[in-house]
């Protein structure tokens, strides 16, 4: 079987437009979290991270674009046409695009939006970004919840391992909306400060606006620096309950022994873990006991979600590619607004930034309908 | 191009009409989605009290898994690695209107927990996954139209690849009372039919 690799990269969020600017910014803890009090999106106030939106225009203008492109649109094709440009591959038919989202274009459907209310439908999503860059093959648009980002990059691999593709560029993203934000406050999950995944403080998620794209690739020449080998993938359900995680964190438990068997690698092996910490008081218990249950207890852990909140489709991809970054600076970035262990088992989180020879690491996702991905990662260089 | 694996069973909704292996197990002539759905429930033997919790698109998804699974004898005793790949256009747009007419105007401002869950496609995988005690690989997609190839290509990975014993695949669409479908088929090394392009279009369209 073919090696697969994830190689070059860009991340669009609060804390800058390209994965080195946000990577520095993660590296000197600064948060892109902001308090929103505004009663016309949300009856209380909340924090979030948000795109720059003047930053976000000046740099979609500069691609040339004629038609209207919906926010997101225009946060994935300035995210992608990075990682295009980067690669410099021809776009033929062996070239696949992946799409990462959970809600796309979703405020379209609000009355009082100006797309027309079909724009939400994904496959639309799909065609507007596959146009854009001339795709020679239809957009995969995948919605799983909170692992579609992570798991995008698992669909990748199996893609080029069936041996369709040789290239797959992955763009991942979703808008701060009305729509998600008061469904996420109906299930009252959100935190009125900046979350604290694992604290034994932790008030639930902070939802943030995030792009993030990459290349998937079997070519191992022309590889970006911090490039990585895809070793081991698996995506199991909890069986469980439909929005609330199995408390015994089976589908993950599950997710990793999938990985990992295929990775053929113990848990002694893995440097550190960029799990999915979302700062609810179920998600983050529920992974310390699949970790526990792992042998992963004492290797080192964080949650970006203090940086960026929790950007739903885009998080398992951007938090990828920070653990990518961190793989290269062989350095272990600090788990923001963590202070006290407020799980019942062991886990390792990192309490300051940290320099150290790592090569692998372990990302995580998990979701609603019961949803988990696990994948392992090791430096190319 | 791997065909070592065969389509073990298939079953469709659509038209008010359920059938499996090309054969009709129930019609009703003049209803709607809703009470049609419910009559089938009901037919079918299904008894699953959570049915009449779950949006449209997870209803049918889930009654057209319970009848071709519940035709696969499958033990109770040992797990079974069913891995489950759906695919449809309208994502799950039809509870996403429900959830964005809650919010629309501030002086009826409702969101509801219990529909909000449903705003994400993956979640009728999620209702047949904890049916069925299915602890395997899932994922959904979402195409403008029905798409034989990549169904093919995703199940031959899992397969090949030993993340699965079975691949439940198909097409779950619901987006408005009349326009819904559904097509789901089983992947095995077992069966009679090959599971190919040509194949999987044939019974899709029967």
């Amino acid at each position: 079987m073919s090696k697969v690799y994830v190689s070059h990269n860009n991340i669009i969020s609060s804390l800058g437009f390209t994965s080195e600017t946000v990577v520095a910014n993660i590296s000197n803890e600064v948060s892109g979290l902001q308090r929103i009090d505004d009663t016309s999106i949300l009856p209380e106030p909340f924090y979030t991270s948000l795109i720059p939106t003047e930053t976000l225009q000046e740099n979609f203008n500069t691609l040339n674009t004629k038609a209207n492109y919906t926010r997101l649109e225009q946060m994935m094709i300035t995210s992608l046409s990075t990682v295009i440009t980067a690669s410099n591959i021809e776009i033929n038919d062996r070239v696949g695009l992946i799409i990462s989202t959970t809600k796309g274009n979703v405020d379209a459907l609000d009355a009082n939006n100006p797309f027309h209310k079909d724009r939400a439908y994904l496959s639309e999503l799909g065609n507007q970004v596959k146009e854009f860059f001339h795709f020679k093959n239809d957009a995969i648009v995948v919605s799983n919840a909170c692992v579609s980002g992570i798991l995008a990059v698992a669909i990748a691999k199996r893609y080029i391992q069936q041996g369709i593709y040789d290239h797959v560029f992955i763009t991942s993203g979703d808008v701060i909306t009305e729509f998600i934000l008061s469904g996420f406050n109906s299930f009252q999950a959100l935190s009125s400060e900046p979350c604290k995944p694992y604290d034994a403080n932790r008030t639930g998620i902070n939802i943030g606006e995030v792009a993030a794209s990459v290349l998937v690739t079997k070519d191992a020449d022309a590889l970006a620096k911090e490039a990585v080998t895809i070793l081991g993938e698996g995506s199991c359900n909890d069986a469980n309950h439909i929005s609330g995680p199995s408390r015994t964190g089976e589908g993950l438990y599950r997710s990793m022994q999938s990985a990992f068997t295929q990775a053929n690698i113990s848990a002694a092996e893995v440097d550190f873990i960029s799990a999915h910490g979302t700062a609810t008081m179920f998600n983050d218990e529920m992974e310390a006991i699949a970790f526990s249950r792992m042998d992963l207890s004492t290797v080192p852990l964080n949650s970006l979600k203090g940086y960026f909140g929790h950007s739903l489709g885009a998080s398992g991809l951007v938090e990828t590619i920070v653990g990518m970054h961190s793989l290269k600076n062989n350095t272990l970035y600090k788990s923001l607004g963590f202070e006290t262990s407020g799980v019942t088992k062991p886990i390792n989180v990192i309490t300051e930034t940290t320099k150290k020879n790592i090569n692998r690491f372990l990302k995580t996702a998990s979701g609603f309908g019961g949803c988990n991905t696990a994948i392992l990662f090791q430096k190319t260089n | 191009m791997n065909t070592n694996y065969h389509i073990k069973s298939y079953c469709s909704i659509k038209n008010n009409q359920v059938s499996l292996n090309g054969s009709v197990v129930y019609k009703d002539e003049e209803e709607s989605f809703s009470p049609f759905i419910k009559a089938a429930y009901k037919d079918q033997n299904t008894k699953y009290p959570k049915f009449f919790k779950m949006d449209k698109l997870s209803k049918l998804a889930f009654l057209a898994a319970d009848v071709l699974l519940k035709n696969e004898n499958l033990s109770s005793e040992e797990e079974n690695n069913i891995a489950i790949v759906f695919s449809n256009k309208a994502s799950s747009l039809d509870t996403d209107r429900k959830h964005q007419e809650s919010i629309q105007n501030k002086e009826s401002y409702f969101p509801s927990p219990a529909v909000f869950v449903y705003t994400l496609p993956n979640i009728c995988i999620g209702e047949i996954s904890i049916k069925y005690k299915l602890y395997s690989e899932n994922s959904f997609f979402i195409f403008e139209n029905f798409n034989a190839t990549h169904l093919l290509t995703y199940s031959n990975s899992l397969l090949s690849s030993n993340k699965a014993d079975q691949v439940l695949c198909g097409w779950v669409e619901f987006d408005g009372e009349d326009n819904y479908e559904a097509f789901l088929y089983l992947v095995s090394a077992e069966g009679t039919i090959t599971n190919s392009k040509q194949d999987i279009i044939k019974l899709y369209n029967t």
